[in-house]
């Protein structure tokens, strides 16, 4: 009862309070602008393609709770929320008819795939690595790997995505250029294959940005462990070094960095979104990126709030997996 | 003063980090004195590679890329400048305020902060971007991009009012008579100073990430010089399929060699600020 009111209860409050935070930031962002979305969008729908006067008075019914630009302001925000616990968000523009909804499910597979192999082999690569380097800081290897993630580690996503696609695919074509697979969809190896090749350097590019951040982390992490008493004992008293470092100070480190992924998810996020624009990988990053090509709002919101809702879920579930991790929270 | 000689004897990270600010530095003043105005076209011959003219070659567009990198660099710095001041800004005080306080007001507030860390930032920037299409000027970029990132630097200004206010000058400024602006302000503001200066250079790291991301996708003010529009314009003129590098290496190389001159800087100040390390290196000195 105790791990439920203590640990659970504030956990879930936070989650319904990103939530909140979220949705009411993206309500209040049009409105703050000094132009009319709702006719800056539809001018420029109707100034390209021919849209019968129903379907742009439809449009404008949505645009208006969307944007939270008809009736009171309490009523808009009312409204708002319903459409975003409905998890309708209209039609998208440039496909006109068809959903956001559809648009972006289409898109998420992919990035959920990414995302999620990204943070997982970047996570553990960076914990293991970043308190090999911490415990063992002046071996020649330790020394490099230092020097060589802290150059990396600034580099902005969108560089260090389009450096690889130049290098791996222009320069030495190993990797195809572009795309999610060849083939029709299937579970035969042939289009698995195919996944894995056309993922493989997006997800490196990812992971390689994300592991730096959490290597350098862990590094001080560990650092700081090494020099602790029980370290110390535990030499004394001759535990080989590798039960030391894995079983006693990976350990350790473990914990914070558990809650610093919930934390840092939305960045990795972001880095994937990116490198899907680069690489053109059929995910949400690229349904983004088409839709700010063609000025779609409505795909442009869903996008936003979705990531908001799904960062903030998928980070709850990372704080609640604390407890499998730290004794100390689970037997209290 | 002193600090900045022991940062050049102990640290070679902050050497190297200030000596490529030092070439940064020198770069935007160049930009002050270009033979081209920085959005003039078919000032020099289209398409030429480097060459002993044209140092870093020339654009489709006819524009020198060398001179046109001298802008880019001013203007991405002033980006990143002014989003890291109103960015800090809001973190600092907020950090101050909710450190200092406590109680009710630190538990609304901290909820707040921690809820803003988790959101993505992109897809938000992204939605107000495309709703200021065209509207955007490198001023708007930077605002943005500052009201963006300020909870981090919060969460971690507050950890240090916390200890602070534990202190014994602080109980002593209170009993003294002082009022809590006061307090926080003269008292708690100096020490803050040096984790502001390492906060400030991870603050430039981000905004400028974020500059080159936005232009990257069409989203910043396309009509002014800066490293992610330099990029933008050389992948629309299909720089790399005509083989024509030049015109991205420039910015790519530049942006690189910038965040990791930034990057080294903070390091050295944050690991000078580290008292354990402080320690290692007055043994060192004696």
């Amino acid at each position: 009862m105790t791990l439920l009111k203590e640990f659970i209860l504030p956990r879930l409050l936070q989650w319904a309070m990103v939530i909140f935070v979220g949705v009411t930031i993206t309500f209040l962002i049009p409105r703050l602008s000094p132009v009319n979305p709702i006719d800056q969008a539809l001018g420029r729908l109707t100034a390209f393609q021919n849209v019968e006067p129903e379907g742009v008075l439809a449009l404008r019914a949505t645009l208006e709770d969307l944007y939270g630009l008809g009736g009171s302001f309490f009523d808009q925000y009312i409204a708002f929320w319903q459409r975003v616990i409905r998890g309708d968000l209209g039609p998208s523009f440039s496909a006109f008819p068809r959903p956001v909804n559809e648009l972006i499910g289409a898109g998420l597979p992919w990035t959920i795939g990414l995302l999620g192999s990204a943070v997982v082999l970047s996570w553990v690569l960076g914990v293991v690595l970043g308190s090999l380097a911490g415990y063992f800081p002046h071996r020649l290897w330790s020394q490099v790997l230092d020097k060589v993630l802290i150059v990396v580690y600034p580099i902005p996503y969108y560089i260090l995505a389009f450096v690889l696609l130049m290098a791996f695919t222009y320069y030495l074509p190993i990797f195809p250029l572009v795309g999610g697979a060849k083939g029709t969809p299937g579970l035969n190896w042939d289009y698995i294959s195919s996944v894995l090749i056309h993922s493989f350097l997006p997800a490196v590019s990812i992971i390689v940005g994300a592991t730096a951040f959490r290597f350098i982390m862990s590094k001080a992490l560990a650092s700081t462990e090494t020099s602790s008493d029980y370290v110390t004992y535990a030499e004394m008293a001759a535990v080989p070094k590798r039960k030391v470092l894995f079983f006693y100070v990976t350990r350790n480190t473990m914990l914070p960095q558990i809650t610093d992924l919930a934390l840092s998810l939305g960045a990795i996020f972001e880095g994937a979104l990116i490198t899907e624009v680069v690489f053109a990988y059929p995910g949400v990053g690229s349904v983004l990126y088409n839709s700010i090509i063609s000025a779609d709002y409505n795909v442009i919101m869903g996008i936003t709030l979705l990531s908001i809702v799904g960062i903030a879920t998928a980070s709850l579930i990372v704080d609640l997996s604390y407890p499998l991790f730290d004794p100390r929270v689970r037997f209290r | 003063m002193t600090t900045v000689r022991d940062l050049f004897r102990f640290s070679p990270s902050f050497r190297y980090g200030a000596a490529i600010l030092i070439v940064v530095a020198v770069l935007v003043i160049l930009s002050f004195v270009s033979p081209y105005a920085p959005d003039k076209r078919r000032a020099v011959p289209r398409n030429e590679p480097p060459s002993a003219e044209y140092i870093m070659g020339t654009t489709s567009t006819g524009q020198d890329v060398f001179w046109m990198l001298t802008f880019a660099i001013r203007n991405t710095l002033i980006v990143a400048g002014v989003a890291v001041l109103i960015g800090r800004s809001i973190g600092v005080m907020l950090g101050m305020i909710s450190g200092y306080l406590g109680g009710t007001v630190d538990r609304v507030l901290s909820s707040i902060v921690d809820s803003v860390i988790v959101i993505p930032r992109l897809p938000l920037v992204i939605l107000i971007a495309s709703i200021l299409r065209g509207e955007m000027t490198i001023l708007t970029l930077a605002i943005l991009i500052g009201i963006l990132d300020w909870a981090y630097p919060s969460k971690r200004y507050r950890a240090q009012i916390l200890t602070l206010r534990e202190r014994e000058f602080t109980q002593t400024a209170v009993f003294a008579g002082m009022n809590t602006i006061k307090v926080v302000v003269q008292e708690h503001l100096p020490f803050l100073i040096p984790f502001l200066l390492a906060d400030v250079v991870s603050g430039f790291l981000f905004a400028i990430g974020f500059e080159v991301t936005l232009s990257v996708l069409g989203l910043s003010d396309l009509g002014s010089q800066s490293i992610g529009t330099m990029i933008y314009w050389g992948n629309y003129y299909q720089a790399l399929l005509t083989n024509r590098t030049w015109v991205l290496a420039a910015p790519i190389a530049s942006s690189v060699i910038i965040v990791v001159g930034f990057y080294l800087i903070s390091t050295s100040l944050s690991t000078y600020l580290d008292p354990r390390t402080r320690l290692s290196r007055m043994q060192v000195k004696g």
